[in-house]
């Protein structure tokens, strides 16, 4: 581990000491070392998988480290438990932000706080100015009585970023806070991080967006497969040497797009299609074979599209042609019998059975196609399947009867998009097929997709990731208050172009 | 429309209410005799023991769980008192009787917390196993025989009326037990409401590991719930013997699922982090009153299993199809919401 170079160097309030840790004999973390210090951002980076998670959780009390201590203000644990932890003052945005979809968002915001104040009556009254000078703060408006299962994933995201922030935490750890944000919410969050630094809270932040990581932290610690990899002042780094670090290799994020035959048969013909407060006159084609962006801000409809394509919310007018032929899609059914597939945004609540090993989400939406002639199931058939996607996506596993709730959010997401892979679907629409994932592998996933394509599956990319875009699609669709505003293609597919469209 | 939201309440009190009260309405129109004083005091004085079981079993559901020994620990308890006092020949009043079943309920539960919190059972399995276990060792070590006589306390407890009104259809008693089991009640959600216990209980039932991870101290409540369904059962026991002015080892077993039935319908959700005192209440009459109406217009007792039974299904059904409906409709509506909010800024 490499030090700092100042002469005094600052004592730090959190830090972890060689902490070891293995699931069922995998080693998770192998003697990693990290400094929380006062009125500095410590950013965590490294690759899906390789412990990030873990470690914050250890820290948190959350998990117990196998071994190493916990130093908080100088006394040392071996292991501590959460309470103490949220006592000793650290404050942690989970990346699955563990919040409770039964209570109300004002609860969720300030129940932590009670807790760890000791009190034992709980007055909804008297907690309520707490959660409404937070989102003050930090100039949100959500629905405190709104409850939580109800809301959607960025919500929940600020939710349990309220929540950290109420807390007056010494130190607050961020694992992928911004996954679900939009530019402006991460734009006040960095805002809100600044003051914080400034009143001397220590933080520790986990992002898979390098610029991001760049913008916002003094100090830099990546990981590697449970191994902490280098140490330094973020000044020391720019991205493409983070990248090395974090993946072992050179990432390579150029635009490598196969020329797109427009005489393909359309796959998908969308003509005038409206809904009511959504979008309105979308019409556009979908060739054979090609890779089609999806692009706009939150709100602006992108998402509603792609939801009446697969039946979830219908269209009010206009027609959809899948293959040359009209259908009407009403229903999920229609959607689905007309071969499209759609992984949604909020993938790790509404596409994963948790609890069920990887083999069984993997072949989960795809088991009528592995019916044999008698009606029963072809056992090497969904052996095949699993592994071809098991391996194919690399997914980070001792072996696929892992239960995916033990995998690394990233990892997670990879079980989803095997899912839908599974199902061999001629048309299939990813919203936002990335996020969470790191760069290595989303590399990897655009790869998979172009594989995809060029063996005939037409594939929509939902997704306000520029730099993934220009990777990978043929044309970028702009979707703008509810209308298609642009169609660029070839030269125009250009990260600022994608932006400056989206934007303006 | 907000107005109506609060009036249907947050776990369809409301709704439940009305059902309800268009039940009552149907049967007095039916038959008479059943809008009388004394059904209403009998119906009530019938759910006494009810109640006290459903507010048991609504914290435990609560928290995600499910308790079906707390029949089980209640005629443990309630025997085991009564049988203790007969046998030492002595009476310790009241406040004692209660201050020992409440201390061998609460015992009993403690053992079902301590298996359940540390050994991260499922709380069906533990809670049917233990339930065998009160009560064999009830039978083995406490004894199985009947007792026609109660202690001098509880006897005259038995006897005590709050209200006593003549009417035309004859005399109508209130008992005076009533009392109590509706201060048990503002107690229970009092409890819920307004003590960091009571919302922890719910932070549990929503999502356990971010309750952990929140500072609960998760196993420590988890042993503190069963102790509590315990003890409650245990004054439902004492409440059953005295109301039935005897002592009997082989009541109230085998009555769980009319509980369990009523307190689901009253909206608290199987899943756990749902439900309310008010609904539990009227959970439990409107089981009452389903039996008792089965039972005037001539329906076999047999079938009154089968009612509750479905009753059991239906509020089950129910909760599911409306949190599915209610997750999709929100969706909707929040995503025109956001539109709409786009489309004025373009048009301002
Ligand atoms: N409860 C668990 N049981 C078994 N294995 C686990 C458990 N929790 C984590 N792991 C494993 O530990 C490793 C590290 O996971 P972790 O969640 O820390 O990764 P991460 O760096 O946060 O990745 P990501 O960027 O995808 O969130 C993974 O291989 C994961 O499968
Ligand atoms: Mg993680």
């Amino acid at each position: 581990m490499t030090s700092m170079t100042t002469s005094q160097p600052p004592t730090p309030f959190v830090s972890a000491r060689g902490i070891s840790k293995s699931f069922g004999g995998v080693p998770a973390l192998v003697n990693v070392s990290i400094d929380l210090i006062p009125g500095e951002v410590h950013c965590l980076a490294g690759e899906n998988g390789c412990g990030k998670s873990t470690l914050i959780k250890i820290i948190s009390g959350a998990e117990r480290p196998d071994s190493g201590e916990i130093v908080i203000d100088g006394v040392s644990h071996a292991q501590i438990n959460a309470h103490a932890a949220i006592q000793g003052g650290i404050q942690v945005i989970y990346q699955d932000f563990s919040l409770f979809p039964n209570l109300t968002v004002a609860e969720n915001i300030v129940l932590t706080a009670e807790v760890a104040s000791g009190r034992r009556l709980y007055s909804p009254g008297s907690v309520l100015p707490k959660a409404k000078a937070i989102l003050q703060e930090l100039e949100l408006d959500l629905d405190l009585d709104r409850e939580v299962g109800d809301l959607s994933v960025a919500d929940k995201q600020l939710t349990a970023i309220c929540r950290a922030l109420v807390n007056d935490a010494r130190a607050i750890i961020m694992d992928e806070p911004t996954t679900a944000l939009t530019h402006t919410e991460v734009s006040r969050l960095f805002a809100l991080v600044e003051r914080l630094r400034a009143r001397g809270v220590a933080l520790l932040f986990v992002s898979h967006k390098l610029e991001e990581v760049l913008a916002v932290s003094q100090r830099l610690t990546i990981m590697r497969s449970g191994r902490q990899v280098v140490s330094g002042p973020t000044s020391e780094f720019d991205q493409r040497s983070i990248s090395r670090h974090m993946t072992g290799r050179e990432v390579d994020e150029s635009r490598v797009v196969s020329d797109l035959d427009l005489t393909a048969p359309l796959a998908l013909e969308v003509s005038k299609l409206s809904l009511a407060g959504a979008y309105r006159d979308v019409s556009f084609g979908l060739h054979r074979g090609e890779i089609l962006g999806v692009t706009g801000l939150l709100g602006s409809g992108r998402t509603e599209i792609a939801e009446s394509l697969f039946g979830v919310t219908p269209a009010d007018e206009g027609e959809i042609r899948v293959g040359g032929k009209l259908v009407p899609i009403r229903t999920i059914q229609d959607a689905v019998t007309a071969r499209i597939g759609y992984v949604p945004e909020d993938r790790l609540s509404q596409g994963l059975f948790l609890e069920k090993s990887i083999a069984d989400n993997i072949v989960a939406a795809s088991l009528e196609s592995h019916r044999t002639r008698w009606g029963t199931l072809s056992r090497a058939g969904i052996a095949t399947t699993i592994k071809q996607y098991f391996v194919g996506l690399k997914i980070n596993a001792p072996n696929a009867q892992a239960p995916v709730r033990t995998l690394s959010g990233g990892n997670a997401q990879r079980v989803v998009l095997a899912k839908w892979l599974a199902t061999a679907p001629t048309v299939l629409m990813l919203n936002g097929p990335t996020v969470g994932v790191d760069i290595g592998s989303k590399e990897e996933i655009l790869e998979l997709l172009r594989v995809e394509a060029a063996k005939g599956m037409s594939v929509i990319v939902i997704s306000d990731d520029a730099p993934e875009l220009v990777a990978a699609c043929h044309r970028v669709l702009v979707i703008k208050q509810g209308r298609l505003t642009h169609t660029l293609e070839g030269d125009q597919i250009t990260v600022d172009t994608i932006q400056e469209r989206m934007s303006a | 429309m907000a107005a109506l939201r609060r009036l249907r309440g947050s776990n369809n009190e409301g709704v439940l209410a009305l059902v309800l009260l268009g039940l009552i309405v149907a049967m007095s129109i039916a038959n008479p005799t059943f809008f009388t004083l004394n059904t209403g005091f009998s119906i009530l004085r019938s759910a006494i023991v009810p109640v006290i079981f459903a507010l048991g079993v609504l914290i435990v559901v609560i928290t995600g769980g499910i308790d079906v020994s707390f029949a089980a620990i209640a005629i443990f308890a309630g025997y085991a008192t009564v049988s203790f006092c007969l046998n030492a020949g002595f009476d310790p009043g009241l406040p004692g009787i209660f201050a020992i079943a409440i201390g061998v309920g609460a015992s009993l539960g403690f053992v079902n917390g301590i298996v359940i919190a540390q050994f991260s059972l499922p709380t069906l399995i533990v809670t049917l196993g233990t339930q065998g276990v009160f009560f064999g060792a009830m039978y083995t070590y406490v004894g199985a025989s009947y007792y026609a006589e109660l202690p001098g306390s509880m006897a005259a407890l038995a006897t005590s009326n709050l209200l006593d009104v003549t009417t035309s259809s004859g005399r109508a008693y209130l008992h005076l037990l009533v009392v109590p089991v509706l201060l048990l009640c503002l107690l229970v959600a009092w409890v819920l409401k307004r003590t960091m216990f009571g919302r922890s209980l719910y932070a549990m039932g929503g999502d356990l590991e971010a309750a952990r991870r929140a500072g609960f101290q998760v196993k420590r409540t988890q042993v503190s719930v069963y102790m509590l369904v315990g003890a409650l059962a245990a004054i439902a026991g004492v409440i059953h013997i005295v109301l039935s002015r005897s002592a009997n080892p082989r009541d109230l077993v085998g009555g769980e699922l009319d509980i369990i039935a009523a307190v689901v319908l009253g909206g608290a959700s199987i899943f756990g982090g749902r439900g309310s005192v008010v609904g539990t209440v009227l959970g439990v009459l409107l089981v009452q009153v389903i039996k008792n109406s089965l039972l005037l217009v001539g329906v076999p007792s047999a079938w009154l299993r089968t009612a509750v039974g479905v009753l059991l299904v239906l509020g089950v059904g129910i909760q599911a199809i409306a949190a599915r409906r209610d997750s999709r409709r929100m969706r909707v509506i929040e995503d025109l919401d956001s539109a709409q909010q786009h489309e004025q800024k373009v048009g301002s």
